[in-house]
C-alpha cells in the first residue's frame, strides 16, 4: 500500500479521522488540512484512529503538537486510538503518551469524550 | 544468521518529499538483509527519513532540481548511512528540542526529527561545509540497543 488517505466520520460531538498508509513529510499537508478544517468548523473533540497507519515520521507528530493547544483552549482534545506497535514506539520515543491520551480502541476514546458531558 | 562481509550501496535521488517512500524501502531492505530485526530496520528507516527530510527542507529548501546522495556501508558490526548534500547547511543544534511539553506550548513543528534520530541510532554526527558538502552520519550496531 502506498500513499496516504484520510476518512472522516462525524457524530454530533466527536469527529474521527481515520488514517491509512504513510504519514511523512510528503503526505503531512493532507493531515494538517484535515485538522485545520475541523478547527475552522469549531469541531474540537477529535479522535485520530491509526488502525491502518503503517508509518509515521516526525512530520506527522509535529501536526499533533502544532494544534493541540488551540484545540484544548477551546475545550476539546485530540485523542489517539488503535496505534500499531510500530507507530506507538515513535510516539513513545518523543514522550507523547504523557501529553496525549492514547486508547486501544476508538470506542474508548469516544466514551472518554462523552464522560465530560 | 551469519553477518555479511562489507557491502556498499548508493542511492542518488531527486530532493523531493515524494521520494521519501523509495528511500525508506531502499534502507529497510538493506537493514533487513544485513540482519537487523524488523524493529531495528524500522528504526533505521525512520532515522534516514528524518535525515533526508531535513536536507530537503533546510538545506535545499524544497528545490526539486537538487539531488540527495545516500550511501550505506554494512559490515560485521554495524550499518553506517551517510546522507550528503551540497546545500546551504543548517545548524542542527538550533533544531534540538529536549523539552517536549514546552515545545507543544510554543507549537513549533520542526526539530523533532533530530531528537528522533539521536534516540533511534547509536551515533549521529554532522559535518558542514556549506555550499560544498554537508553530511550527516548515522550508525547503528547489531549489538547495542539505541531506542
Amino acid at each position: 500500500m502506498s500513499g496516504f488517505e484520510i476518512t472522516r466520520k462525524d457524530d454530533e460531538k466527536i469527529c474521527v479521522l481515520h488514517l491509512t498508509g504513510f504519514l511523512d513529510a510528503h503526505t503531512v499537508p493532507k493531515f494538517e488540512e484535515a485538522i485545520q478544517n475541523l478547527i475552522r468548523e469549531k469541531k474540537y473533540c477529535i479522535t485520530v484512529n491509526m488502525r491502518d497507519l503503517d508509518y509515521i515520521s516526525s512530520a506527522g507528530l509535529g501536526v499533533f503538537m502544532g494544534f493541540i493547544e488551540e484545540v484544548r483552549e477551546n475545550g476539546g482534545d485530540i485523542k489517539l486510538s488503535n496505534l500499531s506497535q510500530k507507530v506507538y514506539r515513535v510516539f513513545d520515543l518523543l514522550g507523547f503518551p504523557t501529553l496525549f491520551e492514547i486508547f486501544n480502541d476508538e470506542s474508548e476514546a469516544r466514551s472518554k469524550f462523552n464522560q465530560h458531558d | 544468521m551469519s553477518k555479511p562481509k562489507k557491502q556498499k550501496y548508493k542511492l542518488k535521488i531527486s530532493s523531493i518529499t515524494e521520494n521519501l517512500e523509495i528511500i525508506r524501502e531502499f534502507i529497510n531492505k538493506i537493514a533487513r538483509k544485513a540482519g537487523f530485526s524488523d524493529e531495528g530496520a524500522d528504526q533505521i528507516e525512520l532515522a534516514v527519513d528524518e535525515a533526508c527530510t531535513n536536507v530537503i527542507k533546510h538545506a535545499y529548501h524544497f528545490d526539486s532540481k537538487r539531488m540527495l546522495d545516500i550511501s550505506v556501508l554494512v559490515d560485521k558490526e554495524k550499518i553506517e548511512i551517510i546522507v550528503t548534500d551540497k546545500g546551504s547547511g543548517f545548524d542542527p543544534d538550533q533544531l534540538v528540542v529536549p523539552d517536549i511539553p514546552k515545545y507543544a506550548h510554543e507549537a513549533k513543528v520542526g526539530g523533532l526529527g533530530i531528537h528522533l534520530m539521536k534516540s533511534l541510532m547509536d551515533e549521529v554526527s554532522y559535518s558542514f561545509n556549506p555550499g560544498r558538502r554537508n553530511s550527516v552520519l548515522l550508525v547503528k550496531y547489531y549489538n547495542r540497543k539505541s531506542a
